[in-house]
């Protein structure tokens, strides 16, 4: 448990040390949230949509948690090759114990930063149903960080150099993000598009959070949605436990 | 302490240490030396669990590494070729997060910090991040941490690499400060052959994966009729030179020292 909770917390002292670092990753999701949550309002009001803003802030959140959560995982490549890594790999601890606890530092971080996000989005003017939703939001929040810190660990783990690095980003992360209806209302989503969406864990994350928020356009039910985050996020963890034990140095 | 027995680690086709047997008894410093790619890191990597060896037994005070993992982690420290620490993290919190790995009581771990920082010429610096570190600090720290759950062996693998004279000599005067104080078995590989005929009691040479010699350095001296030990070990293991080719690893760190401003 200790080792858990060490390796945790580190995670959470290099994410609060690096605060250049905390306000980068603010920007892309203000610029999301301002740029598209007031350009592109309009144009949704006018289709019918009610208001757009209310519609992408969930969205916004989703986003800076999913790239938070995953790149946490990636971290294990420069923690490979700048050696922290095989300073716990060689330590007498079991490795599920160490990918237990950068998970769950991962996961932390993700949520403080998805946090962030909705009190810009609540300076910025968004407004959910009710304040007591909020806890609701953050339960969602907490499953898409599990969710993707465990995706990114079961990746970070195999992980050998920045090509791959490039890879992942533009062949998983941005298909994540863009296929999760984060930006479009996925009830209107057809064929194709309609079937991908929904096999993108964040699409329920999402969802769940538009839901709980009081944003009209949500497209599932919010018990399937946390039911699904729950049964994928558990096979991811599986998965990422198992990569992680499969590392060799 | 350390009891090796033919052991034999193949990659493929390529076999990187064939037939290897050696024993270091308790308290000893032991240096293995060997040209780029000579099968050092390798052993190493199978005397700390890393690796499984392909045949052959291996023994750390009376445990095989590859049944009792944990036990035998528990007794060795480790100091990588290359810097394991968190940059980004102060000199205690190193020392910290490694004690509670190792499963060091709270009072103890304080306790060992302390002195071992002190001793290491580190306890002003605890609680600068290890980023701002000079190459022979961050080595220092990386000795000291390895001793820290006071292992009853700790490994070396070219501790010494990039350092200025100056840190050499020092970071050796400690090592054997403590094993002399501790009675810790040091196994250390190292390119400096002046530092191996200074530091160790005894010596093993491995070329192409196989273990060439093995003695004092003045048996070493005698056997090959050499004046210095570098004089002995080119006689030993030939004057070819053994390129690496660059992998990955190397790839990531030149883009790591662009990113960085060379800091690392």
């Amino acid at each position: 448990m200790s080792a858990i909770y060490i390796l945790w917390l580190r995670e959470l002292k290099r994410y609060t040390r690096s605060r250049a670092q905390i306000v980068a990753s603010l920007g892309q999701p203000l610029l999301y949230l301002l740029v598209l949550g007031f350009g592109l309002g309009p144009v949704f009001k006018r289709a019918g949509n009610g208001d757009y803003f209310q519609f992408i802030a969930p969205g916004v959140i989703g986003m800076s948690v999913l790239f938070s959560s995953i790149f946490s995982g990636l971290g294990l490549l420069w923690d490979r090759q700048f050696g922290f890594l095989k300073e716990t790999l060689v330590a007498p601890v079991s490795r599920l114990q160490i990918m237990i606890g950068r998970t769950l530092g991962g996961a932390t971080v993700a949520c403080i930063q998805g946090l962030l996000v909705m009190v810009i989005c609540l300076l910025a003017g968004f407004r959910p149903a009710h304040f007591s939703a909020i806890p609701l939001a953050l339960g969602f929040m907490v499953m898409i960080a599990l969710n993707f810190a465990a995706l990114g660990m079961a990746i970070g783990s195999g992980l050998q150099d920045m090509q791959g690095f490039q890879l992942i980003m533009n062949f998983l992360v941005l298909p994540i993000y863009f296929l999760s209806g984060a930006m479009f209302p996925l009830s209107d989503a057809k064929n194709v598009l309609k079937y991908v969406t929904r096999i993108d864990p964040l699409s329920y994350g999402i969802d769940g959070m538009r839901n709980v928020l009081g944003a009209s356009n949500a497209a599932f039910d919010p018990r399937l949605d946390f039911m699904v985050l729950v049964v994928v996020g558990a096979i991811l963890m599986v998965f990422g436990a198992y990569r992680f034990s499969k590392i060799e140095i | 302490m350390i009891r090796v027995q033919n052991l034999v680690k193949t990659f493929g086709s390529f076999t990187a240490v064939n037939d290897v047997s050696f024993d270091v008894a308790a308290g000893e410093i032991f240096a293995f030396l060997g040209p780029n790619g000579a099968g050092k890191t390798t052993t190493i990597k199978m005397l700390t669990t890393l690796l499984r060896p392909t045949s052959g037994a291996i023994e750390l005070d009376g445990l095989d590494p590859q049944t009792r993992q944990n036990a035998v982690r528990q007794r060795f420290g480790i100091v990588f070729q290359d810097p394991s620490l968190d940059g980004e993290l102060t000199a205690l919190e190193n020392m910290e997060i490694h004690g509670v790995l190792y499963h060091v009581p709270h009072k103890v771990r304080r306790q060992r910090t302390e002195e071992l920082l002190n001793l290491f010429e580190l306890w002003e610096r605890r609680k600068d991040q290890v980023k701002k570190f000079s190459g022979g600090m961050k080595r220092r720290l990386e000795i000291a941490r390895g001793f820290l759950h006071t292992p009853k062996i700790l490994f070396l693998d070219e501790p010494t690499l990039g350092l200025d004279p100056q840190s050499r000599n020092q970071l050796w005067n400690h090592v054997k400060k403590v094993n002399e104080a501790e009675k810790v078995t040091v196994f250390l590989t190292t390119h400096y052959m002046d530092e191996a005929d200074r530091v160790a009691h005894r010596i093993g040479v491995i070329d192409h994966g196989k273990l060439v010699t093995q003695g004092t350095p003045k048996e070493i001296k005698e056997q090959t009729g050499s004046e210095s030990l570098e004089d002995a070990f080119l006689k030993l293991t030939g004057s070819t030179i053994r390129d690496e080719s660059a992998n990955s690893t190397d790839q990531l760190r030149q883009f790591a020292k662009m990113w960085s401003g060379g800091r690392r």
